[in-house]
């Protein structure tokens, strides 16, 4: 599809039908004959409320894409649009935004500080971005209920299982109304009927609240829980479920 | 094929009519193993001629009951465990075993397809389960759903290990045929 790239910044309440989306986009680590091409013209459109995952085997450059979404990276070439804007050429407090409101992570493990409760964990980026801690709270209540954690949030991480802290990392990279979650081998070490749980999960904020989720997994098993896999090998985008679909 | 067996089983515990054996074969195993009517009597027929059924008649309708015999073979198909001896033999494995046969990048184009279908497959089966589990479904179709996810999901895993090794050997032989043009050259 043809999409018109501007470099303003679209608000949280727009939602373009191309939530993200990836022109000829290639992304090159150092320089020289020991230059790593992680990403190689890679073309990729992700609709608003669709769930995505990515698989590979390691090293196809699964991470970087993701990286380049949450302006973590910029393109050696290319565009990554999120919300119809061109990420690179956002001013940085634009990026800084993007990265604050709009987007959410969740990985495989330390996601949670151990010092702060479940609750405090959750409510932390509406703090850090100038919420009343009353506003920051309610919020979080509601992002841990649409987790399914709706109990004990006072108590501090380690005292919750190693599915339900991942699910306490969801409400945090959920909560606020983020419309992007970039999740990077969340179930890595969760045992296949608690990664099954945290996927559903996943799939459920996806389908029922819009949440466009972009997911890096090797496990056929998660990915199935996806509307779509993209399937990487050495920076290159070699299939797509999408396109038979 | 093991319909003999099933049968076999569903008598364990009193005699039953061809038909009522045809119905709780297929509600046993999930609706996904139909068979015809004349299937059953066909196997019944030939388990009663090597011995291991007996047949009465009860208002004029057949009806069978396990021998001694059947109870033994029974006993012994529930401790047997299927050998995977001859290797298995499937056409996945056909596949991609031939496609290598035409070369690397064939092989990495087959492998690459059949994997995005069976992607595709897979989660079209987790759906199916979602909703089978949404309307509260019956143990059997349920495990017979998770046999077929866990089966896609092993072929999935073959088929990424396939991709990995060809994918070696393919860069080993690219690094030979480069040793062999620098050797040439000297």
């Amino acid at each position: 599809m043809t999409m018109t790239t501007t470099h303003e910044y679209v608000p949280s309440s727009g939602t373009p039908a191309a939530m993200i989306e990836f022109r000829a986009v290639t992304k090159t680590f150092g320089d020289g004959p020991s230059s790593v091409r992680a990403l190689v013209d890679v073309d990729l459109v992700i609709p608003a409320g669709e769930f995505v995952t990515v698989m590979g085997p390691s090293g196809c450059g699964k991470s970087t894409l993701l990286h380049l979404v949450g302006a973590i990276e910029v393109p050696t070439a290319g565009v990554v649009a999120v919300g119809g804007a061109d990420v690179a050429g956002l001013p940085l407090e634009d990026q800084a935004r993007l990265r604050r409101v709009d987007i959410g992570y969740v990985f495989q493990s330390l996601n949670l500080i151990p010092s702060l409760s479940a609750a405090e964990n959750v409510m932390l980026p509406l703090e850090l971005d100038g919420e009343t801690p009353r506003a920051a709270r309610t919020a979080a209540e509601a992002a841990l209920a649409q987790v399914g954690i709706d109990h004990e949030i006072d108590r501090a991480p380690d005292e919750f299982s190693g599915g339900q802290r991942q699910r306490i990392a969801i409400a945090r990279a959920i909560v606020g109304d983020r419309r992007i979650l970039l999740a990077d081998e969340p179930t890595g070490a969760l045992d296949t009927a608690t990664g099954d749980g945290v996927v559903e999960l996943l799939a459920r904020l996806s389908n029922e609240h819009g949440v466009t989720v972009l997911m890096v997994t090797h496990e056929p098993r998660f990915s199935s829980w996806a509307d779509r896999t993209v399937f990487l090998r050495d920076g290159v985008v070699v299939d797509d479920t999408g396109d038979s679909a | 094929m093991a319909v003999r067996e099933g049968l076999l089983a569903l008598l364990q515990d009193e005699p039953r009519y061809g038909y009522q054996l045809k119905t709780e074969f297929e509600s046993a195993t999930g609706g996904v193993w139909p068979l015809n009517v004349g299937q059953v009597y066909t196997t019944l027929d030939r388990l009663e001629r090597d011995g291991l059924v007996g047949v009465e008649h009860v208002d004029d309708q057949k009806r069978y009951a396990l021998t001694d015999g059947g109870r033994d073979a029974l006993g012994s198909w529930w401790d047997a465990v299927p050998a995977d001896d001859p290797p298995p033999r499937d056409e996945l494995m056909l596949k991609v075993l031939m496609a290598i046969e035409k070369g690397h990048d064939h092989a990495l184009r087959v492998v690459t397809h059949q994997r995005t279908a069976l992607t595709a497959l897979l989660r079209d089966r987790r759906r199916q389960r979602a909703t089978a589990e949404g309307t509260g479904g019956d143990l059997a179709p349920a495990l017979v759903t998770e046999a077929l996810i866990v089966r896609a999901e092993a072929d999935l895993r073959w088929l990424d290990q396939c991709e990995a090794r060809v994918m070696s050997a393919a860069a080993e032989a690219t690094t030979r045929s480069s040793d062999r043009t620098n050797g040439g050259s000297r």
